[in-house]
């Protein structure tokens, strides 16, 4: 039996270094190998270990979906109360030195290129707060020269001013660097992988500082040395065989964990949709396999924090939110510029949720989940 | 009558006003359970707004505010925030909070000693959430604190009172009340740390995540009442140690 490695305490390597001793071939195999009977004793347990979790993502966990959810629902409502947290993205540029098949930021993309100034960033933050907004995410395509440090520390004081809370999803950098933006005031960094499988990696992203899977890999881990509040995962379904992907991010998210105690966790699942590059999906994730793979997540890690964005429609998210979630995006626009300095500019993905802030936070309260706008202060986590 | 600093309450039970449905909710779930300390975070206020969801409900209600300071993970932020809160709340109670460990929410006993023995002498009224630790909870009282926090479980968890034999050490030996907070899921689980000899609880997911959290908040209300009316008559096992008469007893006399 070849199960899912351990965690290791080893401390200077980084997950990298485990990372390495993985055999990708081994454990999609072993993915699909999993009972009935395993997977009846999985969701009695109360301490979910990798194991436990894989066996949850299994096809042999696939009839047992309502139970599943069941679990998350309540383990979701013991964590985070009969609340959703609410933000939306800032797309600060989408200029990009990279190559990824499936992006329409891509640098062969034939679209309209711009970098906000700090007066138009300025701007978007107002158009964001007048939404009712108070938590943003910043994000810009991946361009060190252009779009590097010194841009993200000119804009930050501006857009600190706006908002309780400021997240980066950015390309990776140095673990300096993320001292500099803890101080600047960026209280969370979202590092999404998009694969751990270093072959299909290097398939999708062929040009740029992103085909250092490497330096992303690692990333995290200098994420965490720096100190910053919450460190954000996340891979692209569609990419590659869901489910060995997912238990690869588990055993990054718990060895994460360890290390960086201090440092909350969220996690981010989307599924590559459709955009100007016009991608095709070679390994497509039905809707029922996502909300698989989202509430096994829940009942293995229930402090996860777990976010659904709009690139999932008003329905799924409706349905799904309840059962494991804990912050959405509304009212999103995915193109710099697009709140309010120029709305027609081409978008990163399209949006299948085009309910405004104000809409999405009725249709929680009708389903008994209150919205929060703010859960944070600019002055925490700066030390 | 409980009573904390300078001030009585009728009530035993305190609530967290996290984790509701909806504010009013919140609201009358704070109404069913007669309770007159509700604590609320720093952080999820907000001030800009003339009505929002958790500070504006408060208000209008009959209830003595205690803010507190979750999300800071050092002393020197949890003094900031407790600045913050006595400006924005014109209160200077405290629920001080810090507990820097993200998974389970754990207290830092080190940085909440730090901090409360500043808070005391910035004039603040200060609760500490804290570990079950007799030792600590005797230097949190030293520093000046009015009354100490330890948990009965981790935040959140439901698990009631996993450290039992560290409260009783704790309730025996404080001089200020021993309000016991987090882990508490059931109000049984709130009646059992009345019995044992506690001030107080605090109780919030228990109520705020129930199907019918109005009628949870009654029923720890009445808990916490049965649980301390049972501690004040005296529990059977604590009184059943001198038995009224026996042959021994006969045989004792007549020494």
């Amino acid at each position: 039996m070849i199960a899912v490695a351990d965690i290791t305490t080893s401390y200077d390597g980084g997950f990298i270094a485990q990372w390495q001793h993985q055999n990708w071939q081994q454990l999609q195999l072993y993915s699909r190998s999993f009972s009935a009977i395993q997977v009846q004793h999985a969701l009695q347990k109360q301490q979910l270990n990798l194991s436990d979790l894989q066996t949850l993502l299994s096809p042999a966990a696939a009839p047992f979906l309502p139970q599943l959810a069941n679990k998350a629902q309540l383990l979701t409502r013991q964590r985070f109360g009969r609340t959703v947290q609410l933000f939306a993205p800032l797309y600060l540029s989408n200029l990009c030195a990279n190559e990824c098949t499936y992006c329409g930021f891509s640098l062969s993309q034939k679209v309209k290129r711009r970098t906000l100034t700090t007066a138009e960033v300025e701007q978007e933050c107002r158009a964001i707060k007048a939404m009712g907004i108070d938590q943003v995410l910043l994000v810009s395509g991946e361009h060190e020269r252009k779009v590097g440090i010194d841009y993200f520390c000119q804009i930050l004081p501006v857009v600190r001013r706006h908002f309780s809370q400021v997240q980066l999803e950015v390309q990776p950098l140095s673990t300096d660097d993320y001292r500099r933006l803890k101080q600047a005031g960026v209280d969370a960094v979202m590092l999404y992988q998009e694969t751990y499988n270093q072959l299909a990696y290097q398939q999708y992203h062929l040009k740029g500082k992103k085909s250092d899977i490497h330096w992303r890999i690692d990333a995290p881990d200098r994420v965490g040395r720096a100190g910053i509040d919450k460190i954000g995962l996340g891979i692209l379904l569609g990419l590659t065989d869901w489910r060995t992907d997912a238990i690869i991010l588990a055993q990054h998210i718990r060895y994460l964990q360890k290390h960086y105690w201090q440092s909350r966790f969220s996690l981010s699942v989307p599924r590559i949709r459709p955009c100007s590059g016009g991608a095709t999906v070679a390994n497509p994730i039905s809707d029922k396999e996502l909300i698989q793979l989202i509430c096994a997540f829940r009942l293995f890690a229930p402090e996860l924090e777990i976010s659904l964005s709009t690139r999932e429609s008003a329905q799924f998210r409706q349905h799904v939110v309840p059962l494991a979630i804990s912050s959405i995006s509304a009212g999103s626009k995915t193109q710099p510029g697009g709140y309010s300095v120029e709305p027609e500019n081409l978008e990163q993905f399209s949006i299948d949720d085009n309910r405004s802030p104000q809409q999405v936070a009725e249709a929680l309260l009708r389903q008994g989940l209150q919205p929060v706008w703010k859960d944070w202060e600019p002055f925490l986590g700066r030390a | 009558m409980l009573r904390i600093a300078d001030k009585t309450f009728n009530s035993r039970l305190l609530l967290g006003s996290g984790k509701f449905a909806s504010p009013q909710l919140m609201q009358q779930a704070v109404a069913a359970s007669n309770c007159q300390l509700v604590t609320l975070a720093l952080k999820r206020l907000e001030l800009d707004k003339p009505q929002d969801d958790l500070l504006s409900p408060l208000k209008a209600m009959n209830v003595q505010l205690l803010p507190n300071t979750s999300g800071a993970k050092t002393a020197k932020e949890a003094v900031f925030a407790a600045e913050l809160a006595r400006e924005a709340l014109q209160t200077h109670w405290l629920k001080l909070e810090i507990h820097p460990d993200a998974r389970y929410l754990m207290p830092d006993p080190i940085e909440t000693l730090l901090a409360a023995e500043q808070l005391v002498k910035r004039g603040f009224v200060v609760l500490p959430y804290c570990s079950a630790d007799p030792v600590l909870c005797k230097r949190l009282e030293q520093v000046g604190c009015a009354a100490v926090m330890p948990l009965g479980a981790a935040i959140g968890s439901n698990q009631g009172l996993q450290t039992r034999a560290m409260l009783e050490i704790i309730i025996e030996q404080a001089t200020v009340p021993v309000i016991i907070d987090a882990g508490l899921g059931a109000p049984s689980h709130a009646a059992a740390a009345m019995e044992l000899g506690a001030a107080a609880v605090l109780v919030n997911t228990a109520i705020a995540s129930s199907d019918n959290p109005v009628a949870m908040a009654h029923a720890f209300a009445l808990a916490v009442e049965a649980g301390h009316s049972a501690f004040t008559a005296g529990l059977a096992h604590h009184n059943n140690q001198a038995i009224a008469s026996s042959p021994f007893t006969d045989f004792l006399a007549a020494l």
